[in-house]
């Protein structure tokens, strides 16, 4: 079970869609031995100890390339930076200096018989005073690979043997940590998992400056889908930049404005109030049957059939149908179009999980009434799980197409939206039937067809909008933000 | 609760009645034995020569692994340090080392009043002053230790 190392490649080439980047999921013990592994490469390289080859690697924030270089060409330099006072000690077994009639100048005790210590500086302090300091700066000030020589303007720092001599047990394990966080934190090609309380951190060696041209999206071990760009939730296919304003912009209007209700419409038709309670945008009022599209709020009989013609902003069909705000700015309009359905996607997902406790008991209800097994049944599952991840694209597909320039790669992107919005929807459907025994195979083989295609779709708009940005063929308008 | 001084203090104390540092008075509150005033003579060959400058100076709990507060009570025109008094002095911040002391913070001090830095500073208008005409800024330092820091009448 051989990991690759930090600065190997991790490429395996040939599996992978546009839309996917290369990444690796480390353990807090990955994380060790991959600082080990780096350590080691330089000990070897220029042979001093491990403690000291790690304090150089950190200020060159594990960039183990430029460390060599750095150091061949100045390397007086490089063990400044570093904090270290002299290379030839081994700090791999630091002593306890003998008890020196010598004034320590933290608690300015000359008493004879103090064990004291001192970095390859010189700077002597007692032990105990030595203790209180690095207890200080570790839990009170958080600090770990930069905790300096207590001496006057010394630039040395106390490496970790030293801490580990010297420091208390609890403060060293919390050293040990914050060193662990701090790898992490300064190093390019890390980011821990946003989740909270997962410890993983992933790898990926997808640049900050190609954060315009990709979206790198990585799935940590515990599940957590995230990107590696912005540390933001899944926002596929919209690039980081634009996902933080159109954030941003949500969280601005929908402060100070009162029109944006997503829970509750009124029915066209007879004007009762109508809750959301699942996931589907087929609605059916209960009072006076009249169906309905949910995001539109035209009749349902001119979708799905044969176009889905909900997605695209400024069609005729549905406009008498929708609430009327007429005189309303139209850059407002706009954005209310694309907000809506992103909204509407959000809350449908957010709605999809109460779906998986309603799976959870038509998967044993369709056992029941069918000879399916326990294992036949999982597609129903697979199907909610398609389901969620389609409506997390859809949703950020609106943030997207809100910051498009109108053309033929637009159309074609919005066709593809529509595409996999009609499918999704009508996957949504299938899996809200009721089950009768009679049915039961069909539906069974339906449900897989429809999550297979929607599978697909999704895929195909990911890619397709992956490909265009690596090449560089989309337009954005920024001038509509404002 | 009184606590009881670290010996470390105790001792701070005792050397600096023993051996003051020159130009320097630094006496701790008779009630509360972390608390200094301070009296500071403008080093000569500054605008702040002649003037004879109060501070307080304050040993938090955390003292040596802390570094002491320390704020001038009398006015003056310096480009680190505000109109409240606050010093922007690395050692009384980030490279607080606890093998420093009172006396070498207060000789710190002096050498700042020294040398102003208006490229590290506290008070930006101060500093602006200072970086345009400087000539201009030292009188005005001048004129501002005339009207606020004269010794008091013994
Ligand atoms: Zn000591
Ligand atoms: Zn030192
Ligand atoms: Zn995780
Ligand atoms: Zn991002």
């Amino acid at each position: 079970m051989e990991n690759p190392g930090l600065f190997t490649a991790i490429h395996r080439p040939g599996d992978k869609s546009p839309s996917q980047v290369d990444f690796v999921v480390r353990t807090p013990a990955d994380l060790v031995r991959i600082q080990r592994q780096e350590a080691a490469e330089i000990c070897n390289v220029f042979g001093m100890s491990m403690a000291h080859a790690t304090m150089m690697l950190r200020t060159m924030r594990w960039n183990r390339e430029k460390l060599i270089e750095r150091y061949i060409d100045d390397a007086e330099r490089v063990l400044r930076d570093a904090g270290i006072a002299d290379i030839e000690t081994d700090a791999a077994r630091p002593t306890v200096l003998p008890l020196r009639h010598q004034l320590c100048e933290i608690c300015f005790s000359n008493e004879p018989n103090v064990p004291m210590y001192a970095l390859a500086c010189d700077h002597a302090f007692c032990v105990e005073c030595y203790n209180e300091y690095l207890s200080h700066k570790i839990q009170d000030e958080g600090l770990s690979a930069r905790i300096q020589c207590p001496g006057t303007r010394c630039p040395n720092v106390v490496d970790e043997p030293s801490v580990e001599m010297l420091a208390h047990p609890v403060d060293y394990v919390k050293f040990q940590r914050l060193l662990l966080r701090s790898f992490v934190d300064e190093n390019q090609v890390m980011k821990w998992c946003p989740a909270p309380g997962c410890e993983y951190a992933v790898e990926c060696h997808t640049p900050q400056s190609a954060l315009d041209s990709t979206v790198p999206t990585v799935k940590c071990r515990c599940g957590h889908e995230f990107c590696f760009g912005c540390g933001y939730a899944n926002h596929q296919p919209c690039i980081c930049n634009l996902t933080q304003l159109w954030l941003r912009k949500c969280m601005d209007d929908s402060e100070t404005s009162t029109w944006i209700s997503v829970n509750t419409k009124e029915c066209s038709r007879c004007r009762s109030i109508i809750e959301k309670n699942g996931g589907c945008n087929h609605m059916t009022c209960r009072k006076c049957s009249y169906e309905f599209c949910w995001v539109c709020m035209g009749p349902w009989a001119e979708h799905g059939r044969t176009w889905y013609h909900c997605n695209r902003y400024g069609e005729q069909s549905s406009q008498a149908a929708r609430d009327s705000q007429e005189k309303s700015r139209s850059s407002l309009k706009r954005y209310l179009h694309y907000y809506n359905r992103y909204a509407n996607h959000e809350q449908s997902a957010r709605l999809d999980h109460q779906l998986y406790l309603k799976t959870e008991k038509r998967m044993e209800s369709m056992q029941q009434k069918s000879d399916l097994s326990w294992i036949e049944v999982q597609f129903l599952r697979d199907a909610v799980d398609t389901l969620v991840e389609c409506r997390m694209t859809l949703k950020w597909t609106y943030a997207l197409a809100f910051y498009l320039e109108p053309g033929n790669l637009t159309t074609l992107f919005e066709d593809n939206q529509c595409d996999l919005e009609m499918a999704t929807e009508q996957l949504s459907g299938l899996l809200e039937r009721p089950l009768e025994r009679k049915s039961i195979p069909a539906l069974r083989q339906q449900i897989l067809d429809k999550t297979a295609y929607v599978a697909s779709r999704r895929q195909i708009l990911l890619d397709d909008t992956a490909e265009g940005l690596a090449d560089g063929r989309w337009r954005f308008n920024m001038s509509l933000i404002n | 609760m009184a606590a009881t001084l670290p010996k470390r203090i105790t001792k701070e104390i005792e050397r600096l009645v023993k051996d003051p540092v020159p130009g320097i008075v630094a006496q701790p509150h008779e009630d509360n034995l972390r608390h200094f005033n301070v009296q500071m003579a403008g080093p000569t060959q500054s605008p702040f020569e002649g003037g004879e400058f109060r501070l307080e100076l304050f040993l938090p709990e955390g003292y040596p692994m802390e570094p002491p507060m320390v704020r001038f009570l009398t006015r003056i025109y310096h480009p680190n340090i505000d109109k409240l008094g606050r010093i922007c002095l690395d050692i009384l911040k980030d490279k607080w080392s606890p093998a420093l002391q009172i006396r070498t913070v207060l000789l710190s001090i002096q050498a700042l009043l020294s040398a102003p830095n208006p490229d590290d500073p506290l008070d930006n208008g101060v500093a602006q002053h200072w970086k345009d005409n400087e000539k201009d800024a030292i009188a005005t330092a001048t004129a501002w230790t005339k009207q606020y820091a004269q010794p008091a009448p013994q």
